[in-house]
């Protein structure tokens, strides 16, 4: 059952040549044509590509020339991510046909180690959800009870990662969109530091916010896959300059001493067992000789209203661009330009993206700039400085991820207000820039999945993850049944 | 009501989007009820406060300017809805 293995042990294996790339190739594209169907996890599927990329893999280590480690390892990349030549759709009738000519930088990296793509994954469209609802191409399901949702807008690269049909992913979260679905699927999720992994090929929602991150079963191949992709980047201007200096091989689940501060603020208006599961490990950390801190993020009820005004804002900028000239699609109905522009949008966007776009440049129009769009960059700032005096008493938070596990789905659908506020405890960590993960705590009485959020400062990731290695290692089997 | 079904057709306009009767409807109660809540921002103290920009420091980033690659025709016209002579199609524009 290779499938079964994650990053690291699928790297031993090749590296011992214990197995081969089309092996593992093989072993994951059977389990995706056995369970996919019930999940929808992938948009698109790379079965003969991932098997003649696989053949080109085992040549390579064959004659010495592999290009790393990992050379050979198939994963799984969001459908907002461009991959040169394989269908990009962002889930939306827009892009259904849009093949990329160029890639995103976080995929080069990956391809200059020899890793391989097994399919893009489904999502929210243009990343715009908090259910994997909004996908043009169906819901994702949870792969723990397949009447919830598995979380949004990286659905289904969490779900995939779940229920066994990639050993890792890539996923982007611009309010939480790695973390809640890492959480309501039982998997690891981290969002770095802004300007830590390029956005170069990312296809733009709120370009301010939006970061790529990973998914893993296990917090070192999370962590592994996300030391592949971050680096500084020329070609996106707002990437970081500097090492990538967190370590994988760091990790050792030692926390004595780290200061832990816990915002009651987090701990309201959440679900008993959630808040339980979480106190508990928090007393887990201070056994274990972590120090614990009560602190207050004092602005943390207005991070919705700040996020929802700046996220719509920017996407409805961003979005502009789909205009059905040059790439996407185009209405078959209009008869002059303007009816192009019209009819092409109204008829390639869904729904939610449509609301959002409405709300952004109603909050941009003159006359309300300032009371809406500019006075919630003056609220960024609050929660950033929040988070600024936090951080120099503690060196990481934890809190709950998710308000509830997973819900059903349709439960929220017809309520956006509703469903942005199931966003409250993941999108301050957007809006300060700073690193934070979901790692899965153990379950509810339902069986359903529960995650623990840990925030660090800028540049902390190795910090954050040690920390989500000692709970790791001290969690029940998080693993689907089928 | 912040915003009635002519504010979001005004603004739909604006961000050039044809909205159905429906969803005119639709979008005008569950916007009004997003914008009444966002006006939570109003309690927040920030008469001294700047409008936060870039969270970590960054640096303006210059390049040569020098000839690159770039895309070719062919692989424009690959996603192109209308492309002919090098050009993308669209509708007469000038009478």
């Amino acid at each position: 059952m290779l499938y079964k293995k994650s990053l690291l042990e699928l790297s031993e294996l090749l590296e011992k040549k214990e197995v081969t790339s089309v092996e593992i190739a093989e072993s994951l594209i059977k389990r995706i044509n056995d369970s996919d169907n019930n999940i929808n996890s992938y948009i698109t599927k790379c079965g003969d590509e991932l098997i003649s990329a696989a053949r080109e893999s085992d040549a390579r280590r064959s004659s010495g020339k592999q290009l790393s480690e990992f050379d050979g390892i198939p994963v799984a990349v969001k459908d907002n991510i461009n991959t040169r030549g394989i269908r990009t759709t962002c889930a939306s009738k827009m892009l259904e046909n849009f093949i990329p000519p160029f890639s995103a930088t976080s995929f080069e990296k990956l391809q200059a180690k020899g890793i391989l793509l097994c399919g893009k994954t489904n999502m929210d469209e243009f990343a715009m959800g908090s259910s994997t609802e909004n996908s043009y191409f169906g819901p994702t399901l949870n792969p723990h009870d397949t009447e919830r949702v598995p979380g949004g807008s990286s659905g289904g690269s969490a779900a995939s990662v779940a229920s066994f049909m990639a050993p890792v992913s890539l996923g982007s979260d611009t309010g939480g969109s790695i973390r809640q679905p890492a959480a309501f699927c039982g998997v690891v999720g981290i969002k770095p530091t802004y300007g830590r992994v390029s956005r170069y090929g990312l296809v733009a929602f709120a370009s301010s916010l939006d970061q790529i991150g990973t998914f893993g079963r296990t917090v070192k191949d999370t962590s592994k896959t996300l030391e592949i992709i971050s680096g500084y980047d020329r070609k996106d201007s707002t990437s970081i300059n500097m090492e990538v200096d967190f370590k994988t091989e760091n990790l050792n689940g030692d926390i004595k001493g780290t200061v832990i501060g816990v915002p009651e603020e987090y701990f309201q208006g959440i679900s008993g067992e959630i808040k339980d599961k979480i106190e508990g490990k928090i007393r887990d950390l201070e056994g274990a000789g972590a120090v614990i801190k009560p602190i207050s993020l004092k602005f943390t009820e207005y991070a919705i209203p700040i996020y929802y005004l700046i996220a719509t804002a920017e996407a409805s900028s961003n979005l502009a661009r789909y205009d059905g000239v040059r790439y996407g699609y185009r209405s078959p109905s209009s008869t002059d330009l303007s009816s192009l522009y019209n009819k092409s949008r109204s008829e390639g966007f869904g729904k939610e993206v449509k609301r959002r776009i409405i709300l952004g440049t109603y909050s941009l129009s003159s006359g309300y700039y300032d009371a809406y769009y500019l006075k919630a960059l003056k609220g960024r700032t609050l929660i950033i400085e929040d988070f600024r005096k936090a951080f120099s008493e503690v060196d990481a938070i934890i809190t709950p991820v998710t308000t509830t596990t997973a819900f059903k789905l349709g439960e929220m659908i017809s309520d956006p207000l509703q469903m942005y506020m199931s966003d409250i405890l993941t999108i301050s960590a957007n809006l300060a820039g700073i690193p934070a993960l979901s790692v899965p705590a153990g379950k509810d009485s339902a069986g359903l999945p529960i995650g623990l959020q840990i925030m660090g400062n800028h540049f902390q990731e190795e910090k954050i993850l040690n920390i989500a290695e000692y709970i790791e290692r001290n969690c029940e089997d998080m693993s689907v049944s089928f | 009501m912040r915003i009635d079904e002519n504010q979001v057709l005004k603004v739909s306009k604006l961000a050039r989007l044809e909205l159905s009767q429906e969803d005119k409807m639709e979008f005008s109660t569950q916007l009004n009820d997003i914008i009444e809540y966002v006006e939570k921002i109003n309690e927040l103290p920030t008469d001294s406060v700047s409008p936060a920009d870039h969270i970590v420091d960054l640096k303006n980033v210059v390049r040569e300017d020098a000839v690159g690659k770039s895309l070719g025709f062919d692989e424009i016209e690959l996603n192109a809805p209308s492309f002919e002579n090098s050009h993308f199609v669209v509708p007469k524009i000038i009478e």
